[in-house]
């Protein structure tokens, strides 16, 4: 039987189920399959804190959504084009987010009626399919029995039904990869290895994957394929990655880069967890990583790794960070290289474990006593993950500092296509990280010379890093104020504002070494400037697009440094009219800019552990583009 | 270096603690108390137990023969943790209660290091709890010297986590309700691989337990009996009195008869009753030399050793136990942790730059030209 193709420029499909039904790993399949195409692609997993949440429950429900695209994209996509619901709480849960016209895919068999009543259906919505009271009208729901489907398709390996019926998100995974016309290579290789010691689980997940597969190609209720493209891409060597997975690679290379042994003083807490599984992965790189028992040791023993010539780095969420704010304090004032990275999660307290949000800056920036600046990095997308925690290390080690990286959940999990980066020594991917570590004193002459520890570099600033088993060089630190140059304590009034003059200048210089702002203004005449930093930069990107499409101008500026400034962003902000500042939020980078530039910014915040909505976004910038121009025409 | 003879057996070989750090060059002048004194002033309270530490600390260090650039003490907040600013080695005075697990990172970054932590009762028992015990059952290569004067004295004289139950204090005027913690059995019971118990005022038995804990390999604890003149005057009069101090202190040698009192007289024999130790008088009530407990600090399981340190007092301090209460070999952290990364470094082929192409180039990869 021949299908129809009908070609399609980008899709969004979500992928959703109870949690123990293997939706993530469906969803990470299907973005493999899709990278490998070439199609570009952006990808939002969603999942419940609980590790089991009450199976078939509504706060059970575990999805994943991927949009691929034959051009560029910037997000994971506002809603889904197709909706896979493996059973009632993930059609329930989902049905809100779908567009007029949406394909809904739902196994049939899963809608029981002990599982209608757990997700709270009274009656079966696919009995009414059609009916003046379908709850789902105006949607193309396929009922397909995929649970009966699979465990007949792989009977003849003797599993339990119940094992057996593991496989459907397998079987789901077939039928959407022949729909989307994806390489199944990926898939077949990936089950032959992961199942390689179970051959019975593996067979039955091939065969489940290809029944799948011939299912769609043989039914009737799937009239069409589609074809989406591959997207052009600049050359160079891709991969899909997470924010999470690229964070640690940074960080490795940053290592490499600087010559200096990693240490990862970290405690698990989600969604950071991953990056110290990955980092544990690679002691080969001469990377030490310490499980502590809290997060307070977890900083300590990466500072104390700092003082003796490693790169310290420690790894947390928000609850984290408050946690080792005193710490972060010992680092400002030790003024010792250390890497503390936040992956932002819904706040305050405990909050959203799994759900993303920006809520951190103003801790990152202002959570310590004391005045204690801490420079800042933001990456921008999972694949930037890398540079900026690169960055960090840089900033970390040039100027003698606790550098701050602020990622979130929306990134750390989410993965898209990344050029693999030039890591060759030589490269000009990465920037240089040079220790320069003390080896003689820098004080007095002849009998007299002496270490002083915090005698300063006059360009950066930083101190002198002399580490324990340098003779001659020994000096004491600690947490109580230094005397300029010599380091000894010191309570003299004048000496306290010097320093604390100092550690702030010496923050300041850091955008010295900063390049000028990308400002994105494709007409170079917009009059309303979109402001953004960290994960909202494809949203914010996306909604600029939209609304030049309309036929607006508007420009786009993403902060990669929220501490120092770069340079040249009071003279950006000044160029436009109005300042639009879309946040995961309620204003935190709109209350600096406010503070530091008197730019009367506009706040556009939502909190809802999700990422911002590009078509929401971009109604409100059109809305402030027309405002400002209706304010210009009614000016005398 | 962690050797490859090490590494294939899975577990490094039980070195000394300061095995791997340098030692003077051969012929080199040996260094003096003085080499070991640093500029700055010392500003701890008159007749404060701290000065008698510092003095015994300073003069004993030359004796490990060691770099002086090669040592480091790290310490919390408190009285005693000023002790790093004293000393002209490589220290941090860090952040309360953190100190041990500063160290902890820096024993395992460094295995060049001798490794020194001086925290006190408040810093390592109270704020740092956590930090303690999580670096005994870690075993990590340092030596904590923790001075317990039984009182907060920088804040100004507030009870402690040794303080005696019903203390009066500027927080506790009608009596703290808290028990207090006796350090070497929290110690123990944290499977430390060496505790001891010393006192400010003996230098000899203070140099002696020093020496014996900077030659283990692992997490030493060693607590201090520290007089604090201000706070806490005569917590340890008992024990330090002529007339009583035979009878209040209970020396421990490893392999010898548990002896003590005037002449000997008194001695420790098993509890069987209790499963525990207590004090008899040799010779009275059919108890012989025979029955007296040989003291032994190798012993791999720490009950005994449990029992000893429950005859310190709990309240006003008129008993205890003095000495190496245990000493075991166990593989410590950073040890095992070198080597794994020692083992996976060996096991890779090639430049770590091109090792890094290939790790962040791995995966499913696709190239677009």
């Amino acid at each position: 039987m021949s299908k129809q193709v009908q070609q399609l420029d980008r899709v969004v499909i979500r992928f959703a189920g109870d949690s123990g039904d293997g939706m993530q790993l469906t969803g990470d399949r299907f973005t493999q399959e899709s990278a490998v195409f070439g199609n570009d692609l952006v990808t939002l997993p969603n999942f419940p804190a609980e590790i089991r949440a009450p199976q078939g429950t509504l706060p059970g429900v575990s999805s994943f959504q991927v949009h691929f695209a034959d051009h560029d994209i910037l997000t994971a996509g506002d809603a889904p084009d197709v909706l896979v619901a493996m059973n009632p709480a993930a059609l329930k849960a989902n049905l809100g987010d779908l567009p007029k016209g949406a394909t809904v895919i739902v196994d049939s068999h899963d809608f029981t009626a002990r599982n209608l009543a757990k997700a709270g259906y009274e009656a079966n919505p696919l009995d009414s399919l059609g009916e003046p009271d379908d709850v789902l009208a105006g949607l193309a729901v396929h009922p397909v029995d995929l649970t009966g489907m699979t465990v007949a398709a792989v009977k003849e390996f003797g599993l339990s039904r119940k094992d057996a019926s593991r496989a459907k998100n397998m079987f789901a995974l077939g039928l959407l990869s022949w729909m989307y016309g994806r390489p199944t290579e990926p898939t077949e290789a990936f089950l032959a290895k992961r199942f390689s010691k179970v051959p019975d689980i593996r067979d039955a997940n091939l065969t489940a994957f290809k029944a799948g597969w011939a299912f769609g190609e043989t039914t009737e209720t799937f009239a069409v394929r589609y074809e989406v493209k591959p997207a052009p891409m600049g050359p160079g060597t891709y991969r899909n990655i997470t924010g999470n997975l690229a964070l640690a690679y940074g960080l490795v290379a940053g290592s490499v880069r600087s010559g200096l042994p990693l240490f990862l003083g970290s405690y698990p807490i989600t969604p950071a967890s991953d990056i110290l599984h990955e980092l544990s992965k690679h002691k080969a790189f001469g990377v030490t990583t310490f499980q502590a028992e809290d997060e307070i040791a977890g900083i300590g023993a990466a500072i104390g790794a700092s003082f003796g010539g490693a790169l310290g780095v420690t790894t947390t969420s928000g609850p984290g960070i408050a946690l080792k704010s005193e710490s972060i304090g010992l680092a400002v004032m030790t003024e010792l290289p250390l890497v503390v990275i936040d992956v932002q999660r819904g706040g305050p307290s405990t909050g959203l474990p799994t759900k993303t949000e920006q809520s951190d800056l103003l801790q990152a920036m202002f959570g310590r006593n004391g005045e204690a600046p801490v420079p800042i990095v933001a990456p921008q997308s999972p694949g930037d993950c890398f540079a900026a925690a690169v960055e960090a290390a840089r900033i970390a080690v040039t100027y003698r500092t606790p550098v701050m990286l602020l990622s979130d959940g929306y990134l750390a999990n989410g993965s898209e296509p990344w050029r693999v980066p030039d890591v060759s020594p030589d490269s000009a991917d990465l920037p240089t990280i040079d220790p320069d570590f003390a080896t003689e004193t820098n004080h007095g002459e002849g009998e007299d010379a002496e270490f002083w520890p915090y005698l300063r570099d006059e360009t950066t600033l930083a101190r002198p890093w002399a580490v324990p088993g340098t003779p001659g060089l020994e000096h004491r630190i600690g947490g109580l104020e230094k005397g300029e140059g010599h380091g000894n304590i010191s309570y003299d009034p004048a000496n306290h504002d010097l320093m604390v003059r100092t550690r702030q200048a010496k923050v300041d210089r850091i955008a010295d070494s900063l390049p000028p702002l990308e400002v994105d203004d494709p007409s170079g005449s917009a009059r309303v400037l979109a402001i953004g930093w960290g994960s909202t930069y494809g949203p914010i990107g996306a909604a600029c697009r939209r609304v030049r499409k309309a036929g607006h101008e508007v420009a786009q500026v993403h902060l990669r440094h929220l501490n120092p400034f770069p340079r040249d962003l009071g003279e950006v902000l000044a160029r436009y009219d109005r300042v639009l500042v879309p946040e995961m939020n309620l204003g935190q980078l709109s209350m600096l800019l406010r503070a530091r530039y008197l730019v009367d910014a506009v706040g556009y915040n939502q909190v809802r552990g999700l990422p911002l909505k590009a078509a929401e976004l971009a109604e409100a910038l059109a809305a402030l583009i027309t405002e400002t121009q209706q304010t210009e025409e009614s000016r005398p | 270096m962690t050797t490859d003879s090490s590494t294939e057996l899975g577990m490094p070989a039980l070195r000394t603690g300061t095995e791997l750090v340098p030692t003077l060059a051969d012929g080199a002048p040996p260094a003096t108390a003085k080499d070991y004194t640093s500029d700055q002033e010392v500003r701890w309270c008159p007749g404060c137990g701290d000065y008698a530490v510092l003095k015994a600390v300073q003069s004993f260090l030359p004796d490990l023969g060691l770099r002086r650039e090669n040592i480091v003490f790290v310490s919390g907040i408190g009285c005693s943790s000023r002790f790093p600013y004293y000393l002209d080695t490589y220290g941090m005075h860090s952040i309360h209660g953190r100190a041990p697990a500063i160290a902890t990172g820096l024993a395992t970054a460094r295995e060049d290091l001798s490794v020194w932590v001086v925290t006190g009762d408040g810093d390592a028992l109270s704020i740092g709890g956590n930090h303690l015990i999580h670096a005994l059952r870690r075993n990590v290569n340092m030596t904590i010297l923790l001075f317990n004067n039984r009182i907060y004295g920088l804040t100004k004289g507030q009870y402690s986590p040794t303080s005696e139950a019903g203390k009066i204090t500027k927080s506790t005027p009608m009596g703290s309700l808290d028990h207090p913690f006796n350090p070497v059995s929290l110690a123990l019971g944290a499977e430390a691989s060496f505790v001891a118990r010393t006192i400010d005022s003996d230098r000899k038995h203070l140099t002696s337990v020093l020496s014996a804990a900077a030659a283990h390999r692992g997490t030493s604890l060693v607590e201090i009996y520290q007089n604090c003149p201000i706070f806490n005057d005569g917590a340890f009069d008992a024990i330090k009195g002529r007339d009583t101090a035979a009878d209040a202190l209970i020396p421990l040698v490893h392999g010898r008869p548990i002896r003590f009192g005037a002449d000997g007289a008194k001695g420790l024999v098993r509890d069987h009753e209790t499963g525990g130790v207590r004090v008899v008088e040799v010779g009275r009530d059919g108890v012989t030399d025979d029955d007296v407990l040989v003291h032994d600090a190798h012993a791999a399981d720490p009950s005994t050793a449990f029992a000893i340190s429950r005859l310190t007092d709990s309240g006003y301090l008129n008993r205890s136990p003095i000495g190496i209460f245990r000493q075991v070999e166990r593989a410590t952290y950073d040890d095992q942790a070198r080597a794994q990364v020692s083992a996976a470094g060996h096991a890779a082929a090639g430049e770590p730059a091109d090792r890094l192409a290939a790790l962040v180039g791995g995966g499913d990869t696709w190239t677009v030209v």
